[in-house]
């Protein structure tokens, strides 16, 4: 397993210069260092000189991509690209274009967004898990068909509406919860109820769904039937056998994304005030603030490679017959 | 058990203390004499000299202070001592060093000297800058790895010091302009003017070329020629030429005071990689200090125990004592123990929270300004009655701004001075309907402008004098804009009858520079577009993002394009400038966006700029004006108007869009607030119960069911 994990890794090296070059052509086809530099110093008098003072002070004078007046490896080294990625590669994130140290910013910020995926997290999970065994417990019933028209109703809605349709109802009529803020330790309690909510009914529509599924194809299998001969009552064969053994599938699905909620998400933390790093990649693109897009987009990609290994390792736990060579 | 059972019932939904659930701050708070507010954007410098945004002015012009100020009350705008003892004392010098008179001409002043005298006893906000030992030696400005990896925050020194603020912090923090490495946004607008600051950039830019970004250069070594210290309390500053405006500048926070000490501390390593930085932790000599500074999600003013003290004005705004406001008339400021500001980026938590109290003041968005605001039948905006209700008082204010539809003076259609030119560009203001513009787009907030001077700005004139005579007329005492007729005479005239250009006999297509495609957008640029079909006129939209935009516009590529520009100062030389041709932002980079050129207005301009107001002042603005109407490179917009909401508790609210160290004016009635939020925000909670109820009864026919079919038989 070492051997595939350190293969692993390695095929990474490539994904991430790939990733952090097609962000760099992306970011710049759109903004010139000219725009970067207006967009720290305001529109207002700004002169020619203090462009080029600013881009020189922050090391974008030098040409993209390529430069072609230096000499032998300086041609790629000597260029924005390259002085603005090869620190990502030693997790060195350098400064922000306002000045501020990005490695302290994503440590700062990555608890607020924890603080809301997590428990988003696992109170879906057990709130779909309880559902869609609801469901293939009554399955036939019309509470498996009424079950499942919610839940392709509550799949189709956007996540937007369930945030200020919570907002309105939770906190403005029935006073409930704070519409948004946040707040550091126990404190911050109150304000993720209401997210944390939304969260969970967001994506209890899919998530119930996809459970459903699974579970309704373990129930079709032949152990389950030979548990049903033994006399098993229905319940005990959904939770001490179905469950089970669908729960490889839900497993592996679960890790890939557990590094990926560091990351938080946009739109909730923008109406409910949070100050997680969602709201910190909104930001660097609202404020054309390259530094800040590059080391989000490398930390997303990076997080998003370990989920993938993650759930290769999970399947040699979940399921002995898999090996890992 | 019965009993019970409805006790249970009744303890569900009713609320289980005074305690409000939704409130998002600590209950302890409740009744403290703290004000709440939001802020929509990080702000990105707290530093004086990088500042230069209404978000960012909201925080540090509450702790800085320049020497002057705008006085609160009084209309129109008049700046007034701050830190300064007096008004600044001007002398004119010639060429030779000669001393020259108070009115001599303008081409005989070679510099104009301004003589600043604080006041002596100020002292700055309690900071570890300026913490000393028994010894006088400085505690924190020689940090060990050890003692930086204990702080994360500037709270975590544990002592704080203090000192008199003296004219040198002033001279410091004008050197500290001319820094290259600090990129103050008026750095080129400043060393035009003050004597020796480009000399003294160029040899900080030469003395720094070796040094670390971020490394410490002691300001003190270098010498402005300009700026010089007569004694503690007493500074010059000399200036090339006369430039009256000058002393606005010295009311905005870039000549604000700095002391060297927090230079020097916040320079040393290890402090900037935990973002413990001047440009994220002012310090300053104002009422307010800056307690808490997490601009991801709260920024915390508090009380400086330092402060100097004022007292709130006793001169109204009419200049006499007639005025409401002046309750507090002599009262020590600042009001407030501290304001909370928090981040709230999207308008609808913003407006609720406001409703629920928890914000006191709020402005005016598109998604709440029905909910709020009425017209009455003579057209003045009032509150709603749930406003009334809830005793919300309404302020409202013209902007010192214009939005403007300019025209680019250089496109060989619609640019030039020629009278084909000139009656195409008459007839295109006359069709687009801005009054129409500012009634669906902006609620009614705004007035038609008929030239490029704001109401409240010295320059503008009210009535039938002030009107532009080629798209309005006066009639029944007011300004009507003409008949669509004569646009489409003049556009005959131009040679465009009904749109078609008579010498290729294929329709006129003009385009709009937009910025943004969104839905909202596309409202307006459908308007736009039937606003040019009146006159036959095709209009293409060419929607693009704000860095495009920008380009096309200092490349002169533009055609016709929607901007704006927001006062520095109340002077009519600040907006006049906008049309001044070696402005061009096309051949000088300026901010003369429409690239529009007359030598008889520049000639005018150059003559008036450096004058004072006064008659012939007003009789040269006029002529400009009346040239700038004549030729039209803008369609002449809007003056946008501020609409903003506060709380009954809330006092001293009047809008003044010049200051922004407005906050230690505020006043507010903490027990009124608390009373009030008890009053709207009580727990709702037998929707929940219902909720519960509703599903429980739900599965029971399910659970029946299932019962059943787990008890029957297989056959």
């Amino acid at each position: 397993m070492t051997a595939y994990i350190v293969r692993r890794l390695l095929y990474a090296i490539p994904i991430l210069i790939g990733v952090n070059l097609l962000t760099f052509v992306l970011f710049f086809v759109i903004n010139t260092p000219d725009d970067i530099a207006r967009s720290q110093l305001g529109d207002r008098r700004v002169t020619a000189a203090a462009i080029d003072t600013w881009k020189r002070a922050h090391g974008y004078q030098k040409p993209l991509i390529y430069n072609e007046n230096a000499q032998g490896l300086g041609k790629l080294t000597d260029t924005v690209l390259f002085n603005k990625s090869v620190r990502l590669f030693a997790f060195d994130f350098g400064r922000s274009d306002s000045g501020r140290d990005i490695g302290y910013d994503i440590g700062q910020r990555m608890w607020p967004s924890l603080a809301i995926a997590v428990p988003t997290l696992i109170v879906g999970i057990l709130v779909n898990i309880t559902f869609a065994l609801l469901i293939a417990l009554f399955r036939g019933t019309y509470i498996d068909f009424w079950g499942v028209v919610l839940c392709v109703i509550l799949l189709s809605v956007s996540s937007l509406f369930y945030i200020i349709g919570g907002q309105y109802l939770l906190s403005k009529l029935f006073h409930l919860v704070p519409i948004s803020g946040y707040d550091t330790g126990i404190n911050a309690t109150k304000f993720l109820i209401l997210p944390v909510i939304v969260g969970v009914i967001s994506g209890v529509g899919s998530g119930t769904r996809w459970y459903r599924t699974l579970f309704l194809e373990e129930i079709g299998k032949d152990y389950v039937r030979t548990a049903r001969a033994k006399g098993l009552s229905e319940h005990v064969v959904l939770f001490r056998h179905v469950l089970r053994n669908a729960l490889i599938p839900l497993l592996t699905g679960i890790v890939v994304v557990l590094p990926l909620l560091f990351m938080g998400s946009l739109i909730v933390e923008s109406f409910f005030g949070v100050p997680g790093l969602g709201s910190y990649t909104i930001d660097g693109i609202q404020r054309q603030d390259f530094a800040i897009v590059r080391s989000m987009v490398f930390l997303g990609s990076v997080l998003y490679i370990i989920g993938l290994l993650l759930t290769d390792i999970s399947y040699t736990l979940v399921d002995p017959r898999v090996r890992l060579r | 058990m019965h009993r019970l059972a409805v006790s249970v019932f009744c303890a569900l939904i009713s609320p289980a203390s005074d305690a409000l659930w939704n409130n998002p701050y600590p209950e302890s708070q409740a009744k403290e004499n703290v004000l709440y507010s939001s802020f929509s954007e990080r702000p990105k410098h707290l530093d004086p000299v990088r500042s230069y945004s209404a978000g960012e002015y909201a925080f540090i012009a509450q702790i800085y202070e320049p020497p002057l100020q705008y006085h609160f009350l009084q209309r129109p705008y008049v700046l007034v001592p701050l830190t300064a003892v007096n008004m600044p004392r001007v002398t004119y010098i010639g060429a030779d060093g000669e001393i020259l008179a108070g009115d001599a001409p303008v081409t005989d002043i070679a510099f104009s000297e301004y003589e600043i005298r604080i006041q002596p006893g100020i002292r700055y906000q309690p900071h570890p800058a300026l913490a000393r030992n028994e010894h006088g030696e400085y505690i924190y400005h020689a940090l060990s790895p050890a003692q930086i990896k204990q702080v994360h925050e500037l709270g975590d020194f544990k002592h704080t010091g203090s000192r008199e603020l003296t004219a040198m912090d002033y001279m410091y923090q004008i050197k500290r302009m001319a820094n290259p490495r600090l990129h103050s946004p008026i750095a080129g607008v400043m060393a035009q003017y003050i004597v020796g600051f480009s000399e003294l950039s160029e040899r900080l830019e030469t003395a720094q070329a070796d040094l670390e970004d971020g490394a410490y250069l002691d300001l003190r070594r270098f010498r402005i020629a300009g700026v010089t210290i007569v004694d503690r309390y007493t500074y010059r500053i000399r200036i090339h030429g006369k430039y009256p405006q000058f002393l606005y500048w010295q009311a905005m926070p870039f000549f604000a005071p700095l002391p060297w000490e927090a230079e020097r501390f916040y320079a040393q390593p290890g402090l900037r990689d935990k973002n413990i930085t001047l440009d994220w932790y002012p310090i300053g000599t104002g009422p307010f200090m800056l307690t808490e500074n997490n601009p991801n999600l709260r920024m915390v003013l508090a009380r400086n125990p330092n402060f100097h003290g004022e007292k709130f004005p006793d001169v109204g705004e009419m200049g006499g004592h007639e005025d409401m406001l002046l309750a507090d008339n002599g009262r020590p400021m600042p009001f407030l123990d501290r304001a909370v500001y928090s981040l709230e980026k999207e308008s609808i938590p913003r407006w609720n929270k406001f409703l629920q109290g928890f914000y006191d003041n709020s402005g005016l968005t598109s998604d709440s300004f029905d909910q709020a605001i009425q017209f009455n039948p003579q057209g003045d905006a009032t509150l709603t009655a749930q406003m009334g209700e809830r005793g919300v008082r309404l302020s409202t204010a013209v902007a010192t701004s214009i939005y403007y539809m300019g025209f680019n003076y250089l496109h060989p259609v619609l640019g030039g001075g020629s009278e084909r030119a000139r009656n195409l560009r008459h007839a295109i203001s006359i069709a687009v309907d801005f009054e129409e513009f500012i009634s669906i787009f902006r609620n009614g907030r705004g007035i038609a402008a008929h030239g490029p001077i704001p109401p409240g700005i010295f320059g503008h004139r009210q009535g039938q004098a002030g009107i532009n005579p080629y798209v309005y007329d006066w009639v029944d005492g007011r300004a009507r804009r003409k008949p669509l007729a004569v646009a489409k005479k003049l556009l005959r005239e131009a040679g465009y009858a009904n749109g078609i250009d008579n010498t290729t006999g294929k329709p006129l297509a003009l385009h709009f520079e937009a910025i943004g495609s969104g839905p909202d957008e596309k409202a307006r640029l459908n308007w736009m577009r039937k606003q040019f079909r009146k006159l036959g006129i095709q209009l293409i939209v060419r929607a693009t993002d704000y860095n495009r935009f920008r380009d096309k516009m200092l490349k002169g590529k533009g055609e016709i394009f929607l901007w704006g520009w927001n006062a520095d100062y109340p002077d009519p030389e600040n907006f006049l400038f906008l049309l001044y041709g070696p402005n061009s932002k096309a051949k000088n980079n300026g901010e003369n966006a429409s690239n529009y050129a007359r030598p008889e207005f520049d000639r005018l301009f150059a003559q008036m700029k450096n004058m004072d107001n006064g008659i012939e002042r007003m009789r040269l603005i006029d002529e400009m004006v009346t040239i700038a109407r004549r030729d039209a490179p803008w369609m002449w917009g809007f003056h946008p108007q501020d609409f903003s909401l506060h709380h009954a508790w809330v006092r001293n609210t009047k809008p003044n869009l010049m200051a922004n160290n407005t906050l230690k004016y505020v006043r507010i009635d903490p027990e009124l607030r608390a009373a009030k939020r008890g009053l709207w925000n009580q727990p709702v909670l037998w929707p929940l119960v219902l909720a519960g109820a509703l599903l429980a009864i739900s599965l029971i026919p399910a659970f029946v069911s299932f019962r059943r079919r787990e008890r029957s038989t297989a056959l």
